[in-house]
């Protein structure tokens, strides 16, 4: 079990002054970190590791203190036997793959070392890579090396910093699984950072949500991420669209409430929220749950209903990207075979079709 | 030629160079990596030597070394030896003289470490030294070299210094330097040419070192 309880303030000469400030517990087993670039996740990371210290609050693990600022105290990053893959990974240039992950190893026998070093590399799958230096290496090998490197002295804690970006999603699985399989047998904290809504999606397990240096929610990823309460959330989660609205009614037994789009005479029927008529609250729709009709639809359960014209088209591999113009600007997912069979093409008049329960009510912090 | 003068050069550059060099690591080290706010003052001393005239080096360096200098008193009670005018006296006035060119090398090439590898080497129970001598001086070795020959290059052409605190002793003091000086005032015009094409070749060498290293082809570990 990994407490935290700290505050930070960051003072960049060229940025205004930031302040972390987290009250977690990190149980065994993944925790994902997740936020916009800039929340503080990194920053977080490095007050665990031990690479920055906090300016206030305590640190512990399974019970023992690695920082209290009120004793004192501040375990050197050496000694907290906390594991850390950063961003970049880090690997040492100038040592080949075995001699990186032997590095944390020094006090470690020489038969131990073998062993231990022989055991990882199988775990990890990159036996073949022994005598390469990091340049050598394919991505995804870097990834794996960088993991074994901070696996193999046995952590108490392990701190992933977007180990896995630029993977494709097949190789980010094998990973994963093979990450997962070492922590079914190695029952230590993982804090694993992403900005990646896909990457959280892979994990599946508790979600710690970060925006400006505080914890916005945290829980399991659809109650967290699938109805964000935060506007910044909501963007860092992956929803394209976030549109300003004026709430005009309530419909308590309907469960329902109604909205005006900020700059357009078209309203919209909306999950009932806490937020009084006359407030100002936005909207956070998904580009790929917004339905495109080319002829008014009728008998349909979906309560929305815009008439609108596409804007432009752009096809993002299988996927097609819609700018359609309802009143507002809405952006839309459809496969490229909808785009075909429905004739899409600027100018042509749509229908844009949104269920209620696709339109999330984010309000301001 | 003076083969004399010129392996009297040799060895002053030579022995200045890895002097440099073990003092230069560690402040290096301290410059490249402290968060101390005064840092500035120590960086404009170390740079000092560049902007000074050698004489002005050379005759503090005189001042200090002579009988009723401090460095010249505890080194005749030390050694029952004069300071000034000996080969002793030339290799700390040539440190001084050489300094920046040994510190800034390094103190840039440090710098440009990627801190991300000092953080990683720390993460996984390294303490500074292993840092530093298995991570942070593998991965500077251009600094290393670049330091090295521009401290050797430097202190072989230096004339100033050597005038104020050397003398001119034949085999003690006498660098090539000197010795090209010497010749042209006896207007041996010849002689003269022969040591200073020598220099020149020398200096051309030694430069062709640094830029060499410095365009990283060589590096083992750098893609092309």
């Amino acid at each position: 079990m990994l407490k935290v309880q700290i505050r930070k303030r960051l003072q960049a000469t060229d940025s205004p002054a930031f302040s972390l400030d987290v009250t977690e517990t990190f149980a065994p087993g993944f925790t994902v970190l997740f936020g916009p670039s800039g929340a503080g996740k990194s920053t977080l990371l490095d007050c665990i590791a031990g690479l920055l210290v906090p300016d206030e609050g305590h640190i512990s693990l399974e019970g023992e203190a690695l920082f209290d600022a009120e004793r004192g105290l501040s375990v050197p990053a050496s000694q907290r036997k906390t594991a850390y893959v950063f961003q970049s990974l880090a690997l040492f240039p100038h040592l080949s793959a075995e001699e990186n992950v032997a590095y944390g190893l020094s006090g470690v026998s020489a038969t131990e070392r073998t062993e231990r070093i022989t055991g990882i590399l199988s775990t990890f799958h990159i036996e073949g890579m022994r005598k390469r230096k990091p340049r050598e290496l394919s991505g995804g090998e870097k990834q794996r090396v960088a993991l074994a490197r901070s696996l193999v002295t046995r952590p108490r804690v392990l701190l992933l910093d977007e180990p896995l970006t630029g993977l494709d999603s097949g190789l980010r699985q094998s990973i994963l699984q093979d990450l997962r399989e070492w922590n079914a047998a190695n029952r230590i904290p993982i804090v694993y950072v992403t900005h990646n809504r896909e990457e959280v999606d892979a994990i599946g397990e508790r979600v710690v949500a970060l925006i400006d240096g505080r914890v916005q929610e945290s829980g399991l990823p659809r109650n967290v991420l699938d109805a964000p309460r935060a506007a910044e959330l909501a963007q860092a989660a992956g929803f394209e669209n976030l549109l300003w609205a004026r709430v005009t009614e309530h419909r308590e037994k309907d469960g329902v409430m109604h909205v005006e789009l900020a700059g357009a005479k078209c309203g919209l029927e909306v999950p009932l929220g806490s937020v009084r008529p006359g407030q100002e609250v936005q909207v956070a729709i998904r580009a790929g749950d917004i339905l495109l009709a080319t002829e008014a639809p009728r008998a349909l359960s979906a309560r929305n209903l815009l008439p609108g014209i596409v804007e432009s088209l752009a096809t993002m591999g299988a996927l097609v990207v819609v700018e359609v113009r309802a009143g507002v600007r809405f952006t839309v997912h459809v496969t490229s075979g909808a785009a075909r069979s429905l004739q899409l093409a600027p100018g042509r008049e749509v229908w844009v079709v949104l269920k209620t329960y696709s339109c999330h009510i984010v309000t301001r912090q | 030629m003076n083969l004399d003068a010129i392996l009297l050069s040799l060895k002053l550059a030579g022995i200045v160079s890895v002097l440099l060099l073990v003092i230069a690591l560690p402040l290096a080290y301290w410059l490249a990596f402290t968060k101390w706010r005064g840092k500035f003052l120590l960086e404009s001393v170390v740079a000092l030597p560049l902007v000074l005239p050698p004489t002005v080096i050379g005759f503090y360096a005189l001042i200090a070394m002579g009988p009723r200098g401090p460095l010249g008193r505890v080194w005749q009670s030390l050694f029952g030896r004069s300071l000034a005018f000996s080969f002793a006296g030339l290799v700390l006035a040539s440190l001084l003289y050489s300094f920046p060119f040994a510190v800034q090398p390094l103190v840039a090439s440090f710098e440009s470490l990627d801190r991300r590898l000092l953080d990683a080497s720390a993460v996984l129970g390294a303490g500074r030294l292993r840092t530093f001598t298995r991570v942070i001086v593998p991965l500077s070795w251009p600094g290393l070299v670049t330091a090295a020959v521009l401290s050797f290059a430097h202190t072989l052409g230096e004339f100033g210094v050597v005038l104020m605190v050397g003398g001119n002793l034949p085999g003690v003091t006498r660098t090539a330097s000197i010795d090209i000086y010497d010749r042209v005032q006896a207007l041996d015009y010849n002689g003269a040419h022969q040591m200073a094409l020598l220099l020149l070749m020398i200096a051309f060498a030694v430069l062709s070192i640094v830029y060499g290293v410095n365009r990283r082809v060589w590096s083992p570990w750098t893609a092309r």
